[in-house]
């Protein structure tokens, strides 16, 4: 699997080359400033991208930008964006597209290599991954989710964060039928048409939270 | 619509010629205060009474002077307060307090005061109370007129009046010149408070003296924010980070002794390592995000109240025309105001809805919060927005709080924005 990889400080982008290509990713090329992004994503189309949001010569969110801007150059190019904190606002911007092949992690996720690999490959495959704190935030402003319970939240929670039945059923200790019987009560209580592809559920339910 | 402008200028044509009135007797009062001043002047080598005479006096020229400040207000003429501050430890009246008057310029400019402004204040006095009142004697003439019979008599043209046809002509005379005289009156009202605020306003050299003190206060109190926010910053640190780090080192140098003899729990320790390293940087993050949100640091204001406003419990809109990027102090100083007052929105004013609006007009930016909670906010009782207002001062921010009780809160405050004079920083390191 091709992949580009956009960070400006050496020991992580080395660090994140060394991750990738130990799990059979190629890493085709490696970018450490934020103008260079756009035209590399263009001209390279990888399989998957992970992207720093904040890179010189400004160091604001350059790398987000060139993000949004290559999804709508190229629509659902599989992109990760990777930063040191997660915003809520960030994550809208990057769903706006509605599509799939997107997600927005902690760079702190990297550590534990397995779920980090895992991610990315989500992405690649059209899947949509979005950080638990950003969910947690969501999760912690929306009043009208009093009316789930608490499992159910958990499990809007995992969901949201774009774990399939089968991993969330493995997080919380509970068989995958529990957990579809779960979701299928989130989705009646929340009034969400109910969708049997896990990406268009994920975006379904980022974008209620995030209403 | 016409009628509410017709009935305020009448309001105010009333208001003036009360005032004029007003002015009169205290333009009389100003002669015995003279009077006194001198005297107490003249004792003071004598028998040494000026030490209780004149601080006494000044008193009462003191209070007499604010109350023409007072009054140059309500006409839209500010008079700021001249006066020096009464030097600490000097009783009200001796040797201090007189040392404190004589050698005060704005002492000299009030008593230069007193006869002029007697003369000003009385004349413009007159002809505020004379105007109106000859008009509405033109309008009472007639019945007067009538009942007098033939006795002689004039108004404005007709001198004196000869025949009842004379007689009627003074209605309208007297009605326009009543009209004239409420509509003058507030001019001159502002007139007399102009020449007013030649004497009784700071002069320059005050202005600067009393900008120099709130300089020295504001100055210490941005100091000591500054310097306790560090002692926080690295009280955190110490206790947080830099602890874990620590211990990560050390689990770290663990599992490496353990790894050959007991792989296992060399692999727990691993794991464990890589726990606190996680804790670390959300404490980290957290810490970051009170010093400078990096959220700030990418968007700017606009952009960090649009994503502060979106975590919030409470549905919050914003609204701004502030674009591009302000003077980085200024920036942050705006953003830590408003985030305060929305987490006072959320934890105390029980509201549904709150909103931010940001303008950036000229060289202000006017910030405003408000919610439709229950109100009864109050600065004075030690929350967070006195410690609000304090810092926004450092910048020549002021802060004001509507909160009636049973609501709605709007907090207001304003930043001086492009500001004028250089500002030298230290520049810190990004990351």
């Amino acid at each position: 699997m091709r992949v580009v990889i956009a960070e400006d400080h050496a020991l992580l982008r080395d660090g994140l080359t060394r991750i990738l290509q130990a799990f059979d990713f190629e890493v085709i090329a490696v970018v450490d400033n934020g103008p260079s992004v756009l035209p590399t994503l263009l001209d390279q189309k990888p399989d998957v991208a992970v992207l720093d949001v904040r890179l010189p010569p400004t160091f604001t969110d350059e790398g987000l930008q060139a993000a949004i801007a290559a999804r709508a150059a190229v629509p659902g190019l599989p992109i990760l964006v990777l930063s040191q904190h997660v915003e809520p606002l960030y994550a809208r911007e990057l769903l706006s597209d509605r599509r799939g092949g997107v997600g927005y992690l902690l760079k702190d996720r990297v550590s534990d290599v397995g779920q980090f690999v895992d991610a990315v490959q989500q992405v690649a495959g059209g899947g949509t991954v979005m950080d638990p704190e950003v969910v947690a935030r969501l999760l912690e402003r929306n009043r009208p989710l009093d009316v789930l319970t608490a499992r159910e939240r958990e499990v809007l929670g995992e969901m949201a964060a774009g774990r399939s039945n089968a991993a969330i059923a493995a997080r919380l200790f509970v068989t995958e039928k529990a957990v579809s019987k779960h979701i299928n009560n989130i989705f009646t209580k929340l009034g969400l048409p109910p969708s049997e592809d896990d990406n268009r559920r994920v975006l379904a339910v980022l974008a209620y939270l995030d209403s | 619509m016409g009628c509410v402008e017709t009935r305020d200028w009448i309001r105010d044509g009333l208001r003036a010629v009360a005032t004029g009135l007003l002015t009169i007797v205290l333009a009389i009062m100003n002669i015995p205060l003279f009077v006194f001043f001198v005297l107490g002047l003249v004792l003071t080598p004598v028998l040494g009474f000026g030490l209780v005479i004149l601080p006494g006096v000044t008193a009462l020229i003191r209070a007499k002077a604010d109350l023409s400040r007072r009054l140059a207000g309500w006409w839209g003429v500010r008079i700021d307060r001249p006066y020096n501050p009464r030097p600490e430890g000097a009783l009200p009246v001796g040797w201090g307090a007189f040392r404190w008057i004589v050698t005060d310029p704005a002492t000299w400019r009030d008593f230069a005061w007193l006869l002029p402004g007697a003369v000003v204040g009385l004349a413009l006095g007159v002809v505020t109370l004379a105007l109106p009142a000859y008009g509405l004697e033109g309008v009472l003439l007639l019945p007067l007129w009538l009942y007098l019979g033939d006795v002689w008599y004039g108004y404005g043209v007709n001198w004196p009046i000869e025949s009842i046809g004379q007689a009627f002509l003074s209605l309208p005379q007297g009605a326009l010149i009543l009209m004239l005289g409420l509509v003058v009156a507030p001019y001159l009202r502002r007139v007399d408070a102009l020449f007013n605020r030649l004497f009784l306003g700071p002069t320059r050299a005050a202005e600067l003296r009393m900008r120099v003190s709130q300089l020295t206060v504001t100055r210490a109190d941005a100091v000591d924010a500054q310097a306790a926010e560090l002692r926080r910053i690295e009280r955190d640190l110490h206790d947080g980070a830099q602890a874990r780090l620590v211990s990560l080192g050390m689990t770290i140098g663990l599992a490496e002794e353990l790894v050959e003899r007991d792989p296992a729990t060399a692999r727990k320790l691993l794991a464990e390592a890589r726990e606190t390293s996680s804790d670390a940087l959300t404490e980290l993050r957290h810490l970051v995000r009170g010093i400078h949100p990096p959220v700030l640091a990418e968007r700017g204001l606009d952009g960090a109240v649009r994503a502060l406003a979106l975590t919030l419990r409470i549905p919050t809109s914003v609204d701004s025309t502030v674009t591009g990027r302000l003077e980085t102090p200024v920036e942050s100083a705006a953003y830590f105001a408003v985030a305060e007052c929305l987490t006072n929105v959320v934890r105390h004013s029980g509201a549904t809805f709150a909103y931010v609006s940001m303008r950036h007009e000229g060289d202000l930016l006017r910030l405003e919060v408000g919610d439709d909670g229950h109100g009864g906010a109050d600065p004075a009782r030690g929350s967070g927005l006195a410690g609000m207002e304090r810092r926004l001062a450092a910048f020549d921010g002021t802060m004001s709080v509507s909160s009636p009780p049973g609501g709605p809160t709007i907090v207001t405050m304003e930043l001086p924005c492009a500001s004028s004079s250089p500002r030298t920083m230290l520049s810190s390191g990004t990351d």
